[in-house]
Protein backbone atom coordinates (compact mmCIF):
# COMPACT_ATOMS: atom_id res chain seq x y z
CA UNK A 1 0.00 0.00 0.00
CA UNK A 2 1.33 3.42 -0.98
CA UNK A 3 1.26 6.38 1.55
CA UNK A 4 -0.13 8.61 0.52
CA UNK A 5 0.34 11.12 3.76
CA UNK A 6 2.64 10.02 6.70
CA UNK A 7 2.67 12.62 10.16
CA UNK A 8 4.80 12.09 12.87
CA UNK A 9 5.56 13.26 16.19
CA UNK A 10 3.62 16.53 15.15
CA UNK A 11 3.20 19.22 17.57
CA UNK A 12 2.10 22.54 17.61
CA UNK A 13 3.14 25.09 20.21
CA UNK A 14 0.95 28.40 20.17
CA UNK A 15 2.24 30.86 22.58
CA UNK A 16 -0.59 29.92 25.35
CA UNK A 17 -1.40 26.56 24.15
CA UNK A 18 -0.72 23.25 22.79
CA UNK A 19 -2.73 22.96 19.52
CA UNK A 20 -1.58 19.65 18.93
CA UNK A 21 0.77 17.32 21.08
CA UNK A 22 2.33 14.16 19.30
CA UNK A 23 0.44 13.34 16.46
CA UNK A 24 0.73 10.62 13.97
CA UNK A 25 -0.87 8.92 11.50
CA UNK A 26 -0.51 7.34 8.36
CA UNK A 27 -3.08 8.01 5.19
CA UNK A 28 -2.48 5.40 2.34
CA UNK A 29 -3.37 6.48 -1.11
CA UNK A 30 -6.91 5.44 -2.31
CA UNK A 31 -8.18 6.04 2.01
CA UNK A 32 -11.41 7.86 2.77
CA UNK A 33 -10.25 9.77 6.35
CA UNK A 34 -12.69 11.06 8.20
CA UNK A 35 -11.12 13.60 11.32
CA UNK A 36 -13.78 14.33 13.97
CA UNK A 37 -13.24 16.67 16.97
CA UNK A 38 -14.51 19.36 18.60
CA UNK A 39 -13.91 22.86 18.32
CA UNK A 40 -10.56 23.89 19.24
CA UNK A 41 -9.40 20.30 18.83
CA UNK A 42 -6.49 21.11 16.39
CA UNK A 43 -8.00 20.22 13.25
CA UNK A 44 -7.61 23.91 11.49
CA UNK A 45 -3.80 23.81 12.70
CA UNK A 46 -3.35 20.28 11.60
CA UNK A 47 -4.98 20.84 7.76
CA UNK A 48 -2.47 24.46 8.27
CA UNK A 49 0.93 22.26 9.05
CA UNK A 50 -0.05 19.98 5.89
CA UNK A 51 -0.98 22.57 3.35
CA UNK A 52 2.29 24.62 4.02
CA UNK A 53 0.79 27.59 5.62
CA UNK A 54 1.69 26.61 9.27
CA UNK A 55 5.60 25.98 9.15
CA UNK A 56 6.04 25.98 13.34
CA UNK A 57 5.99 22.78 14.23
CA UNK A 58 8.20 20.18 15.73
CA UNK A 59 7.58 16.60 14.19
CA UNK A 60 7.80 15.45 10.54
CA UNK A 61 4.97 15.69 7.39
CA UNK A 62 5.56 13.84 4.33
CA UNK A 63 3.82 13.44 1.16
CA UNK A 64 4.38 10.26 -0.81
CA UNK A 65 7.42 10.03 0.97
CA UNK A 66 8.86 13.27 0.87
CA UNK A 67 9.05 15.79 3.81
CA UNK A 68 7.05 19.01 2.78
CA UNK A 69 9.90 20.89 4.31
CA UNK A 70 11.89 19.95 1.42
CA UNK A 71 9.81 20.55 -1.54
CA UNK A 72 6.64 22.30 -2.53
CA UNK A 73 5.63 20.29 -5.03
CA UNK A 74 3.52 17.94 -3.00
CA UNK A 75 1.02 20.75 -3.06
CA UNK A 76 0.34 20.39 -7.18
CA UNK A 77 -1.43 16.62 -5.95
CA UNK A 78 -3.71 18.63 -3.44
CA UNK A 79 -7.00 19.59 -3.76
CA UNK A 80 -7.80 21.55 -1.07
CA UNK A 81 -11.49 22.97 0.06
CA UNK A 82 -11.61 25.65 2.73
CA UNK A 83 -14.32 25.69 5.25
CA UNK A 84 -15.74 28.77 4.24
CA UNK A 85 -14.75 30.67 0.74
CA UNK A 86 -14.52 33.70 2.09
CA UNK A 87 -14.43 36.32 -0.59
CA UNK A 88 -15.46 40.00 -1.35
CA UNK A 89 -19.16 39.78 -2.07
CA UNK A 90 -18.82 41.61 -5.09
CA UNK A 91 -15.94 40.31 -6.32
CA UNK A 92 -16.08 40.61 -10.12
CA UNK A 93 -15.58 36.53 -11.03
CA UNK A 94 -17.71 34.14 -12.48
CA UNK A 95 -17.89 30.39 -11.52
CA UNK A 96 -15.54 29.83 -14.57
CA UNK A 97 -13.26 32.21 -13.96
CA UNK A 98 -12.57 30.87 -10.10
CA UNK A 99 -12.10 27.12 -11.60
CA UNK A 100 -9.58 28.55 -13.85
CA UNK A 101 -7.72 30.69 -10.91
CA UNK A 102 -6.96 26.87 -9.89
CA UNK A 103 -5.76 25.56 -13.04
CA UNK A 104 -2.20 25.27 -13.02
CA UNK A 105 -1.71 24.66 -16.44
CA UNK A 106 -3.31 27.34 -18.35
CA UNK A 107 -3.86 25.79 -21.61
CA UNK A 108 -6.32 23.15 -20.43
CA UNK A 109 -8.99 25.22 -20.67
CA UNK A 110 -11.57 22.13 -21.74
CA UNK A 111 -10.72 20.87 -17.72
CA UNK A 112 -12.94 23.72 -16.56
CA UNK A 113 -16.14 22.44 -18.48
CA UNK A 114 -14.89 19.19 -17.98
CA UNK A 115 -15.48 19.38 -14.21
CA UNK A 116 -18.42 21.70 -13.67
CA UNK A 117 -20.28 19.52 -15.49
CA UNK A 118 -19.02 16.38 -13.26
CA UNK A 119 -20.32 18.59 -10.11
CA UNK A 120 -23.79 19.48 -11.45
CA UNK A 121 -22.55 23.55 -12.02
CA UNK A 122 -21.92 23.87 -15.94
CA UNK A 123 -25.24 26.10 -15.71
CA UNK A 124 -24.16 28.37 -13.73
CA UNK A 125 -20.44 29.10 -15.58
CA UNK A 126 -21.54 32.07 -16.60
CA UNK A 127 -22.81 33.36 -12.77
CA UNK A 128 -21.25 35.75 -10.76
CA UNK A 129 -20.32 34.15 -7.58
CA UNK A 130 -21.66 36.85 -5.35
CA UNK A 131 -25.19 35.48 -6.50
CA UNK A 132 -24.66 31.71 -5.58
CA UNK A 133 -26.34 29.63 -2.79
CA UNK A 134 -24.26 27.78 -0.16
CA UNK A 135 -24.30 24.95 -1.22
CA UNK A 136 -23.47 26.08 -5.41
CA UNK A 137 -20.28 27.83 -3.88
CA UNK A 138 -19.62 24.77 -2.42
CA UNK A 139 -19.73 22.60 -5.44
CA UNK A 140 -17.35 25.43 -7.22
CA UNK A 141 -14.85 24.97 -4.66
CA UNK A 142 -15.02 21.87 -5.42
CA UNK A 143 -14.62 22.22 -8.72
CA UNK A 144 -11.61 24.47 -8.15
CA UNK A 145 -9.51 21.84 -6.02
CA UNK A 146 -10.08 19.29 -8.83
CA UNK A 147 -9.59 20.73 -11.74
CA UNK A 148 -5.73 19.94 -11.58
CA UNK A 149 -6.37 16.24 -11.10
CA UNK A 150 -5.33 16.25 -7.69
CA UNK A 151 -4.64 12.76 -5.98
CA UNK A 152 -5.41 13.96 -2.28
CA UNK A 153 -8.51 15.96 -1.96
CA UNK A 154 -8.51 17.75 1.64
CA UNK A 155 -11.78 19.41 2.80
CA UNK A 156 -12.09 21.45 6.14
CA UNK A 157 -15.89 20.83 7.73
CA UNK A 158 -17.10 22.24 4.12
CA UNK A 159 -21.20 21.80 5.30
CA UNK A 160 -21.90 24.64 7.53
CA UNK A 161 -24.86 26.71 6.31
CA UNK A 162 -25.61 24.58 3.64
CA UNK A 163 -29.38 22.79 2.80
CA UNK A 164 -29.71 19.10 3.29
CA UNK A 165 -30.06 18.48 -0.29
CA UNK A 166 -26.81 19.67 -1.54
CA UNK A 167 -24.95 17.98 1.58
CA UNK A 168 -26.91 15.02 0.55
CA UNK A 169 -25.55 15.74 -3.47
CA UNK A 170 -22.42 16.44 -2.07
CA UNK A 171 -21.57 13.01 -0.06
CA UNK A 172 -22.69 11.16 -3.45
CA UNK A 173 -19.62 13.42 -5.17
CA UNK A 174 -17.26 12.53 -2.52
CA UNK A 175 -18.01 8.89 -2.28
CA UNK A 176 -17.88 9.29 -6.55
CA UNK A 177 -13.98 11.13 -6.16
CA UNK A 178 -12.96 8.02 -3.79
CA UNK A 179 -14.35 4.74 -5.47
CA UNK A 180 -14.55 5.60 -9.06
CA UNK A 181 -11.49 7.95 -9.35
CA UNK A 182 -9.26 6.44 -6.62
CA UNK A 183 -8.75 10.02 -4.91
CA UNK A 184 -7.79 9.89 -1.55
CA UNK A 185 -9.70 12.03 0.80
CA UNK A 186 -8.96 13.66 3.99
CA UNK A 187 -12.21 15.29 5.75
CA UNK A 188 -12.95 16.49 9.06
CA UNK A 189 -16.48 17.07 9.81
CA UNK A 190 -18.85 17.51 12.95
CA UNK A 191 -21.12 14.63 11.59
CA UNK A 192 -20.33 11.77 12.93
CA UNK A 193 -23.75 9.75 11.28
CA UNK A 194 -22.13 10.81 7.40
CA UNK A 195 -18.29 9.95 8.42
CA UNK A 196 -19.53 6.55 9.40
CA UNK A 197 -21.24 6.01 5.83
CA UNK A 198 -18.57 7.66 3.97
CA UNK A 199 -15.05 7.16 5.41
CA UNK A 200 -13.04 3.85 5.31
CA UNK A 201 -10.75 5.36 8.32
CA UNK A 202 -11.51 7.76 11.53
CA UNK A 203 -8.93 9.84 13.20
CA UNK A 204 -10.08 11.34 16.57
CA UNK A 205 -8.52 14.19 17.28
CA UNK A 206 -8.40 16.48 20.71
CA UNK A 207 -5.02 18.24 20.71
CA UNK A 208 -4.06 14.87 20.82
CA UNK A 209 -4.97 11.75 18.10
CA UNK A 210 -6.99 9.27 21.14
CA UNK A 211 -7.77 7.08 18.47
CA UNK A 212 -7.08 6.17 14.22
CA UNK A 213 -8.09 3.47 12.14
CA UNK A 214 -10.55 1.50 10.57
CA UNK A 215 -14.19 3.19 11.05
CA UNK A 216 -15.95 0.11 11.51
CA UNK A 217 -13.70 -0.28 14.38
CA UNK A 218 -15.00 2.81 15.91
CA UNK A 219 -18.10 2.56 15.25
CA UNK A 220 -18.56 -0.53 16.79
CA UNK A 221 -16.76 0.44 19.72
CA UNK A 222 -19.90 2.17 21.66
CA UNK A 223 -17.77 3.17 24.30
CA UNK A 224 -14.92 5.09 22.62
CA UNK A 225 -18.20 7.10 20.39
CA UNK A 226 -19.17 7.62 24.03
CA UNK A 227 -15.55 8.80 25.02
CA UNK A 228 -15.49 11.39 21.76
CA UNK A 229 -18.89 12.70 22.70
CA UNK A 230 -17.98 13.18 26.37
CA UNK A 231 -14.81 15.46 24.88
CA UNK A 232 -16.95 17.01 22.43
CA UNK A 233 -19.52 17.90 25.48
CA UNK A 234 -16.78 18.78 27.56
CA UNK A 235 -15.30 21.55 25.36
CA UNK A 236 -18.73 22.43 24.50
CA UNK A 237 -19.45 23.51 28.01
CA UNK A 238 -15.94 24.74 27.80
CA UNK A 239 -16.72 27.33 25.21
CA UNK A 240 -20.17 28.63 26.36
CA UNK B 1 -16.18 71.98 -30.90
CA UNK B 2 -14.21 72.64 -34.03
CA UNK B 3 -12.11 68.87 -35.34
CA UNK B 4 -9.19 71.94 -35.50
CA UNK B 5 -8.23 70.99 -32.06
CA UNK B 6 -6.95 67.21 -33.41
CA UNK B 7 -4.63 68.26 -35.84
CA UNK B 8 -2.43 69.67 -33.02
CA UNK B 9 0.63 67.86 -32.42
CA UNK B 10 0.68 68.45 -29.14
CA UNK B 11 -3.13 67.31 -28.64
CA UNK B 12 -1.87 63.99 -30.04
CA UNK B 13 0.77 64.05 -27.61
CA UNK B 14 -2.20 65.20 -24.75
CA UNK B 15 -4.42 61.94 -26.17
CA UNK B 16 -1.83 59.58 -26.98
CA UNK B 17 -0.55 59.45 -23.25
CA UNK B 18 -4.10 59.71 -21.71
CA UNK B 19 -5.81 56.67 -23.26
CA UNK B 20 -2.02 55.11 -22.01
CA UNK B 21 -2.64 56.25 -19.10
CA UNK B 22 -6.12 55.64 -18.23
CA UNK B 23 -5.97 52.08 -19.69
CA UNK B 24 -3.11 51.47 -17.14
CA UNK B 25 -4.73 53.23 -14.17
CA UNK B 26 -7.64 51.34 -14.48
CA UNK B 27 -5.88 47.61 -14.78
CA UNK B 28 -3.82 48.25 -11.83
CA UNK B 29 -6.51 50.05 -9.60
CA UNK B 30 -8.79 46.90 -10.32
CA UNK B 31 -6.72 44.71 -8.17
CA UNK B 32 -5.88 47.68 -5.82
CA UNK B 33 -9.82 48.21 -5.38
CA UNK B 34 -10.23 44.81 -4.95
CA UNK B 35 -7.52 44.05 -2.28
CA UNK B 36 -9.14 47.19 -0.79
CA UNK B 37 -6.44 49.06 -1.05
CA UNK B 38 -7.94 51.91 -2.96
CA UNK B 39 -6.36 54.34 -1.06
CA UNK B 40 -3.20 53.21 -2.08
CA UNK B 41 -2.54 54.95 -5.20
CA UNK B 42 -3.28 58.76 -3.31
CA UNK B 43 -0.71 57.73 -0.28
CA UNK B 44 1.71 57.05 -3.42
CA UNK B 45 0.77 60.12 -5.28
CA UNK B 46 1.74 62.05 -1.97
CA UNK B 47 4.69 60.21 -1.30
CA UNK B 48 5.71 61.19 -4.72
CA UNK B 49 5.31 65.13 -4.04
CA UNK B 50 7.96 64.96 -1.79
CA UNK B 51 9.94 63.06 -4.39
CA UNK B 52 8.99 65.75 -6.80
CA UNK B 53 10.21 68.69 -4.35
CA UNK B 54 13.52 67.26 -4.05
CA UNK B 55 14.07 67.01 -7.56
CA UNK B 56 13.19 70.47 -8.43
CA UNK B 57 15.71 71.23 -5.35
CA UNK B 58 18.46 69.05 -6.36
CA UNK B 59 18.23 70.20 -9.88
CA UNK B 60 17.16 66.68 -11.42
CA UNK B 61 14.17 65.71 -13.46
CA UNK B 62 11.41 65.83 -10.67
CA UNK B 63 9.91 62.76 -12.08
CA UNK B 64 12.97 60.68 -12.00
CA UNK B 65 13.09 61.25 -8.36
CA UNK B 66 9.81 60.91 -7.82
CA UNK B 67 9.81 57.23 -9.52
CA UNK B 68 12.36 56.36 -6.77
CA UNK B 69 11.00 57.81 -4.20
CA UNK B 70 7.22 56.63 -4.46
CA UNK B 71 8.86 52.97 -5.32
CA UNK B 72 10.87 53.02 -2.27
CA UNK B 73 8.38 54.30 0.30
CA UNK B 74 5.23 51.64 -1.61
CA UNK B 75 7.92 48.67 -0.94
CA UNK B 76 8.82 49.96 3.02
CA UNK B 77 5.22 50.18 3.83
CA UNK B 78 4.12 47.10 2.66
CA UNK B 79 7.05 45.77 4.76
CA UNK B 80 6.00 47.57 7.61
CA UNK B 81 2.60 46.72 7.10
CA UNK B 82 3.55 43.24 7.12
CA UNK B 83 5.85 43.15 9.39
CA UNK B 84 3.99 45.12 12.34
CA UNK B 85 0.85 43.78 11.36
CA UNK B 86 -0.45 47.65 10.49
CA UNK B 87 -3.75 47.87 9.33
CA UNK B 88 -3.80 48.70 5.28
CA UNK B 89 -5.00 52.47 6.44
CA UNK B 90 -3.60 53.14 8.81
CA UNK B 91 -0.22 52.69 6.67
CA UNK B 92 -1.80 54.32 3.51
CA UNK B 93 -1.98 57.41 6.42
CA UNK B 94 1.17 57.35 7.34
CA UNK B 95 2.60 57.18 3.94
CA UNK B 96 0.54 59.96 2.73
CA UNK B 97 1.22 62.30 4.95
CA UNK B 98 5.11 61.69 5.35
CA UNK B 99 5.43 62.21 1.64
CA UNK B 100 3.47 65.86 1.94
CA UNK B 101 5.75 66.63 4.81
CA UNK B 102 8.92 65.49 3.02
CA UNK B 103 7.79 68.30 0.07
CA UNK B 104 6.79 71.05 2.12
CA UNK B 105 10.06 71.06 4.29
CA UNK B 106 12.06 70.35 0.84
CA UNK B 107 10.15 73.31 -0.34
CA UNK B 108 10.66 75.87 2.36
CA UNK B 109 14.45 75.26 2.36
CA UNK B 110 14.96 76.02 -1.06
CA UNK B 111 13.22 79.05 -0.46
CA UNK B 112 9.98 77.94 -3.36
CA UNK B 113 9.06 76.62 -6.48
CA UNK B 114 5.46 77.03 -6.54
CA UNK B 115 5.13 77.42 -10.25
CA UNK B 116 6.54 74.09 -11.21
CA UNK B 117 4.69 72.49 -8.14
CA UNK B 118 1.59 73.42 -9.36
CA UNK B 119 2.16 71.48 -12.47
CA UNK B 120 2.54 68.55 -10.30
CA UNK B 121 -0.36 68.99 -8.25
CA UNK B 122 -2.66 69.23 -10.68
CA UNK B 123 -1.24 67.83 -13.80
CA UNK B 124 -0.36 69.01 -17.35
CA UNK B 125 -0.93 66.57 -20.10
CA UNK B 126 -1.45 69.36 -22.36
CA UNK B 127 2.83 69.97 -21.87
CA UNK B 128 3.60 66.21 -22.34
CA UNK B 129 6.83 66.15 -24.59
CA UNK B 130 7.27 63.76 -27.33
CA UNK B 131 9.87 61.99 -24.52
CA UNK B 132 7.26 61.60 -21.86
CA UNK B 133 4.75 60.48 -24.40
CA UNK B 134 7.67 57.64 -25.05
CA UNK B 135 8.46 56.60 -21.78
CA UNK B 136 4.30 56.38 -20.65
CA UNK B 137 3.56 54.11 -23.61
CA UNK B 138 6.89 51.87 -22.92
CA UNK B 139 5.70 51.49 -19.40
CA UNK B 140 2.63 51.15 -20.11
CA UNK B 141 3.65 48.32 -22.43
CA UNK B 142 5.67 46.38 -20.07
CA UNK B 143 3.29 46.89 -16.65
CA UNK B 144 0.24 45.40 -18.98
CA UNK B 145 2.61 42.49 -20.42
CA UNK B 146 3.51 41.63 -16.81
CA UNK B 147 0.04 41.62 -15.96
CA UNK B 148 -1.29 39.44 -18.57
CA UNK B 149 1.50 37.00 -17.83
CA UNK B 150 0.97 36.59 -14.63
CA UNK B 151 -2.82 36.96 -14.66
CA UNK B 152 -3.62 33.86 -12.95
CA UNK B 153 -1.29 34.14 -9.98
CA UNK B 154 -2.47 37.72 -10.02
CA UNK B 155 -5.56 37.47 -9.26
CA UNK B 156 -6.03 34.45 -7.55
CA UNK B 157 -3.80 36.47 -4.71
CA UNK B 158 -6.32 39.26 -4.78
CA UNK B 159 -9.33 36.76 -4.20
CA UNK B 160 -8.07 34.90 -1.56
CA UNK B 161 -4.11 34.92 -0.62
CA UNK B 162 -4.74 31.63 1.84
CA UNK B 163 -5.82 29.25 -1.26
CA UNK B 164 -3.90 31.02 -3.37
CA UNK B 165 -0.88 29.90 -1.40
CA UNK B 166 -2.12 26.49 -0.94
CA UNK B 167 -2.22 26.53 -4.69
CA UNK B 168 1.44 27.16 -4.79
CA UNK B 169 1.41 31.05 -5.80
CA UNK B 170 3.82 32.64 -4.09
CA UNK B 171 1.61 35.17 -2.75
CA UNK B 172 4.22 37.60 -0.91
CA UNK B 173 6.55 38.20 -4.29
CA UNK B 174 3.19 38.84 -6.15
CA UNK B 175 1.81 40.99 -3.42
CA UNK B 176 5.38 43.26 -4.01
CA UNK B 177 5.05 43.17 -7.47
CA UNK B 178 1.66 44.81 -7.79
CA UNK B 179 2.80 48.06 -5.35
CA UNK B 180 5.55 47.60 -7.31
CA UNK B 181 3.94 48.51 -10.41
CA UNK B 182 1.64 50.73 -8.73
CA UNK B 183 4.24 52.76 -7.63
CA UNK B 184 5.44 53.28 -11.62
CA UNK B 185 1.54 53.60 -12.44
CA UNK B 186 0.88 56.62 -10.25
CA UNK B 187 4.14 58.47 -10.90
CA UNK B 188 3.36 57.81 -14.93
CA UNK B 189 0.07 59.26 -14.24
CA UNK B 190 1.31 62.46 -12.29
CA UNK B 191 1.85 64.03 -15.64
CA UNK B 192 -2.74 63.62 -16.53
CA UNK B 193 -4.20 64.27 -13.37
CA UNK B 194 -1.63 64.98 -10.95
CA UNK B 195 -0.95 63.89 -6.92
CA UNK B 196 -3.96 64.91 -6.07
CA UNK B 197 -6.37 63.70 -8.45
CA UNK B 198 -4.74 60.29 -9.60
CA UNK B 199 -7.21 57.66 -6.86
CA UNK B 200 -10.08 58.93 -9.10
CA UNK B 201 -8.12 57.40 -12.22
CA UNK B 202 -7.31 53.92 -9.49
CA UNK B 203 -11.16 53.65 -8.07
CA UNK B 204 -13.75 55.73 -9.76
CA UNK B 205 -13.85 53.47 -13.26
CA UNK B 206 -13.16 50.18 -11.29
CA UNK B 207 -15.83 50.88 -8.53
CA UNK B 208 -18.39 52.10 -11.34
CA UNK B 209 -17.27 48.79 -13.91
CA UNK B 210 -18.05 46.35 -10.67
CA UNK B 211 -21.58 47.26 -10.19
CA UNK B 212 -22.34 45.68 -13.65
CA UNK B 213 -21.65 42.77 -12.14
CA UNK B 214 -20.26 40.83 -14.96
CA UNK B 215 -17.03 38.29 -15.01
CA UNK B 216 -13.27 39.72 -14.12
CA UNK B 217 -12.15 40.17 -18.24
CA UNK B 218 -15.39 42.16 -19.22
CA UNK B 219 -15.29 44.59 -15.85
CA UNK B 220 -11.86 45.21 -16.83
CA UNK B 221 -12.62 46.18 -19.92
CA UNK B 222 -15.95 47.84 -19.04
CA UNK B 223 -13.87 49.88 -16.62
CA UNK B 224 -10.81 50.32 -19.30
CA UNK B 225 -13.26 51.93 -22.26
CA UNK B 226 -14.84 54.27 -19.18
CA UNK B 227 -11.47 55.29 -18.25
CA UNK B 228 -10.57 55.96 -21.72
CA UNK B 229 -13.99 57.96 -22.80
CA UNK B 230 -13.46 60.48 -19.06
CA UNK B 231 -9.88 61.37 -20.18
CA UNK B 232 -10.17 61.69 -24.08
CA UNK B 233 -13.78 63.75 -23.77
CA UNK B 234 -11.96 65.32 -20.48
CA UNK B 235 -8.95 66.45 -22.38
CA UNK B 236 -11.29 67.78 -25.75
CA UNK B 237 -13.68 69.53 -23.72
CA UNK B 238 -11.27 71.20 -21.17
CA UNK B 239 -9.48 72.57 -23.95
CA UNK B 240 -12.36 74.05 -25.77
CA UNK B 241 -13.22 76.07 -22.86
CA UNK B 242 -10.22 76.23 -21.50
CA UNK B 243 -10.34 74.67 -18.19
CA UNK B 244 -8.11 72.40 -16.52
CA UNK B 245 -8.22 68.63 -18.09
CA UNK B 246 -7.61 66.57 -14.50
CA UNK B 247 -11.06 68.28 -13.04
CA UNK B 248 -13.01 67.42 -15.84
CA UNK B 249 -11.82 64.03 -16.27
CA UNK B 250 -12.41 63.72 -12.70
CA UNK B 251 -16.21 64.89 -12.93
CA UNK B 252 -16.68 63.05 -16.24
CA UNK B 253 -15.86 59.82 -14.75
CA UNK B 254 -17.90 60.87 -11.75
CA UNK B 255 -20.62 61.14 -14.17
CA UNK B 256 -20.28 57.59 -15.14
CA UNK B 257 -20.90 56.31 -11.94
CA UNK B 258 -23.46 58.73 -10.95
CA UNK B 259 -25.23 57.01 -14.38
CA UNK B 260 -24.27 53.67 -13.17
CA UNK B 261 -25.86 53.96 -9.84
CA UNK B 262 -28.97 55.55 -11.79
CA UNK B 263 -29.38 52.76 -14.02
CA UNK B 264 -28.77 50.09 -11.51
CA UNK B 265 -31.36 51.72 -8.81
CA UNK B 266 -34.26 52.15 -11.78
CA UNK B 267 -33.68 48.02 -11.65
CA UNK B 268 -32.29 47.61 -15.19
CA UNK B 269 -28.66 46.37 -14.04
CA UNK B 270 -30.57 43.56 -11.73
CA UNK B 271 -30.19 40.00 -13.35
CA UNK B 272 -32.15 37.07 -12.03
Amino acid sequence: MLRAVEISNLTVQYPDVKALDDVSFVVNQGDFLGIIGPNGAGKSTLFDSMLGLNTKYKGEIKFFGEDIRKSKNYLKEIGFVPQKPIFEKNFPATVSDVVRMGLRNESDENKIDEILQQLWIHELRNRQIGELSGGQLQRVFIAKALVNNPKILILDEPVTGIDQQSIELFYSILRELNSKQKITIIWSSHDLDAINQLANHVACLNRTLFFHGKSEKFFSDDELVKQYSEASMQEHMHHH
Amino acid sequence: MSLEILTYSFMHRALISGIAIAILCSVVGLFLVLRRYSLFGDAIAHSSFGGIALGLLAGIYPLWTAYGVSIVSALIITRIKDKFNISGDASIAVLLSSGIAVGLVVIGFSGGFTIDIFSFLFGSILLVSVDDTVLILLLTGIILIVILLLYRQILYSTFNEEQAKVSGVPVEKINYLIVFMAGITVVTSIQLVGVLLISALFVIPNVTAIMYGKGFKQTAIISMSFSVFSVVVGILISYVFDITPAGTIVLLSIGLLAGTMGIKSAGLLSKN
